[in-house]
């Protein structure tokens, strides 16, 4: 989808930016250029939409060298993020996301309509939303608009240059997730440019890893960590690369589903059996719908004839789709060595354990080393 | 609110002042100016202030964006650094000077209202642009804007306010120099004013000057209006 072949840029100054980078993005990838601030990740991405022109080599869009389309064509169909936004602050959210199918000469209510679509896909009130300007928003809600106008024009590739980087880390991860989701059912080919190591291992199907303009490293996620090619990847990666592999499993794929629970209603001595017979310390409670309450820990077994005697309510839960280094962070702030996972409607999808987050580490280091 | 306030008790008083020096009729020795002379006086002034704003704006607002755009930046600076020369020097000189380039006469008056009303609008009309946060800008170009596209879109939109702005300071500015215009040959309530003081009459000078202050007062604040409705809603301060 995108290649690079030999691409480098010198300055008229003299600075040399970017030195001989190749690099293939597949259809669909998510392409993180990850390293430290003036490793010309930027210059790298913004050469492939042609912001800046590379000095020499080829980068080929589907086959089709960059500069034999005209840049303003080119431009339309590579969404564009970046960092600082940019938004629009005199036209509403719908005319900001509406800028590059107004340029691709969408007549007014196709605009409209693919703003709400939009909207709804980043999870804004679509209604409530489109007729507002820039400056009434957060700045959550201003990434969301940044990257919706990004989606504009339904581009095949996006550029992102820190997308996520002016935001709360709260906001950050969930945006991330978001993102994640989305890209899961539009399956663009992406460009995603971070400085953040616990980002890229995220995000990124590949991760190329630059220093002083050159390519260092081009890999999956788990090798990058767990196979670093030299010294400057493992610096970089940094020693705790076992908290960081944490990044890159999702709940979703070492809860247990189906967990053992109880109802409030219930005799605590039926409870107590069920714990006994899996070997395990707690139970999650659930009510009738399936919604999760709290949770029974053998500790407390004996102060009370009914589970909603001595249950302890929580509210600490993650979704199926959150990684695990997030699970795992609720899990200590809730003090206990289990943590529910719940759908949107707070329904008890499973339950991840910490001993499940160790096995899936030490499966995950395994893999790639043997 | 407030401001409007002000703005209206200062008008009021002003031309409660004008009409009372007027209704007075004679000050010592000297009879004062008629309505008519004063309505004669102040549509000369309007009219010459209204022509060199409009020459004013009609080249600084184009040079002053020229000058932004790539290529021609250099010319920044010895540019608006030009037309600051013309605001340093003292208005009553550039009035003079006219003189003997020009003869007297409007033309030389209103030539010299140019120059000395300039820089407000070419400085706000470079800063406006200048001002823009670069992220737009690169924003709309990653976007597939082109070059007019993006002049006419983002830049001039954004930019409307301040050049607005630059408009009406360099009007307020002007309906005050108007006053010496008379020293070169031009018309307006400088004529009272000068008549004030060369009779040593501080009545008379009130009552041209009473009135350039109103002046000066309303078109601001008429202005003022103008750049509000003017600005992008989004722009607007909530």
């Amino acid at each position: 989808m995108i290649r690079l072949e030999r691409v480098i840029k010198i300055y008229t100054d003299g600075t040399e930016a970017v030195r001989e980078v190749s690099l293939e993005v597949g259809k669909g990838e998510l392409c993180v250029l990850l390293g430290p601030s003036g490793c010309g990740k930027t210059t790298t991405m913004k050469m492939i939409n042609r912001l800046i022109s590379a000095t020499s080599g080829k980068i080929y869009i589907d086959g089709m060298d960059n500069t034999s389309i005209d840049e303003n064509e080119l431009r339309r169909n590579i969404g564009y993020a970046i960092q600082d936004l940019g938004l629009f602050p005199h036209m509403t959210v719908g005319d900001n996301i509406g800028t590059v199918p107004a340029l691709k000469g969408w007549p007014k209510a196709k605009r409209r309509k693919r703003a709400k679509e939009l909207l709804e896909l980043l999870r804004m009130d679509p209604d409530g939303f489109i007729d507002k300007y820039p400056r009434e928003l957060s700045g959550g809600q201003r990434q969301r608009v940044g990257v919706a106008r990004a989606l504009g024009g339904d581009p095949p590739i996006l550029l992102m240059d820190e997308p996520f980087g002016a935001i709360d880390p709260i906001t950050r991860v969930g945006l991330q997730n978001e993102f994640l989701k989305i890209q899961q059912e539009l399956h663009k080919t992406v460009i995603f440019v971070t400085h953040d190591i616990y980002e890229a291992i995220k995000m990124g199907d590949r991760i190329a890893l630059m220093k002083g303009g050159r390519l260092v490293q081009y890999a999956p996620p788990a090798d990058l960590l767990y196979r670093p090619k030299d010294e400057f990847v493992a610096g970089f990666v940094g020693a705790d690369r076992g908290l960081k592999g944490l990044q890159l499993i999702r709940t979703k794929e070492v809860m247990w589903r189906s967990p053992p629970t109880a109802k409030p209603e219930e005799e605590v001595k039926a409870g107590r059996e069920r714990m006994e017979r899996q070997g395990i310390d707690w139970l999650a409670v659930i009510d009738d719908e399936g919604r999760f309450t709290g949770w029974v820990v053998s500790s407390n077994l004996e102060r009370g004839q009914k589970v909603k005697e001595i249950m302890s309510t929580s509210a600490i839960v993650a979704t199926r789709n959150a990684v695990l280094s997030e699970a795992l962070s609720l899990m200590l702030t809730s003090g206990l060595n289990v943590l529910a996972i719940v759908d949107r409607h707070n329904r008890l999808e499973g339950v991840l354990t910490f001993q499940a987050i160790q096995e899936a580490l030490r499966e995950a280091a395994e893999e790639v080393t043997v | 609110m407030r401001h409007q306030v002000i703005l209206a008790t200062l008008l009021t008083l002003l031309i409660g002042a004008t009409v009372w020096v007027t209704s007075l009729g004679k000050v010592g020795i000297y009879s004062t100016f008629t309505y008519g002379d004063l309505l004669y006086s102040s549509w000369a002034h309007f009219k010459m202030v209204f022509i060199a704003v409009v020459i004013a704006t009609a080249i600084g607002v184009p040079l002053g964006i020229l000058v932004t755009r790539s290529g021609l930046e250099k010319l920044a600076l010895p540019v608006i650094g030009g037309a600051s020369v013309g605001q340093t020097v003292p208005s009553l000189a550039v009035i003079a000077i006219m003189a003997p380039l020009l003869g007297f006469g409007l033309q030389s008056a209103i030539v010299a209202l140019v120059i000395y009303g300039l820089l407000p609008i070419l400085r706000n009309s470079y800063t406006s642009i200048k001002t823009i946060d670069p992220a737009i800008i690169e924003a709309a170009k990653g976007m597939g804007l082109n070059r007019v596209q993006i002049a006419r879109k983002i830049e001039l939109p954004l930019a409307r306010p301040v050049i607005m702005a630059g408009i009406r300071i360099s009007t307020v500015i002007t309906v005050g120099t108007a006053e010496l215009a008379v020293l070169v040959g031009g018309a307006g309530l400088g004529k009272i004013t000068l008549t004030g003081v060369f009779a040593r009459e501080a009545l008379i000078i009130l009552q041209g000057a009473a009135p350039t202050a109103a002046m000066a007062i309303a078109l601001g604040f008429l202005l003022e209006q103008v750049e509000r409705w003017m600005t992008p809603r989004g722009l607007k301060q909530a």
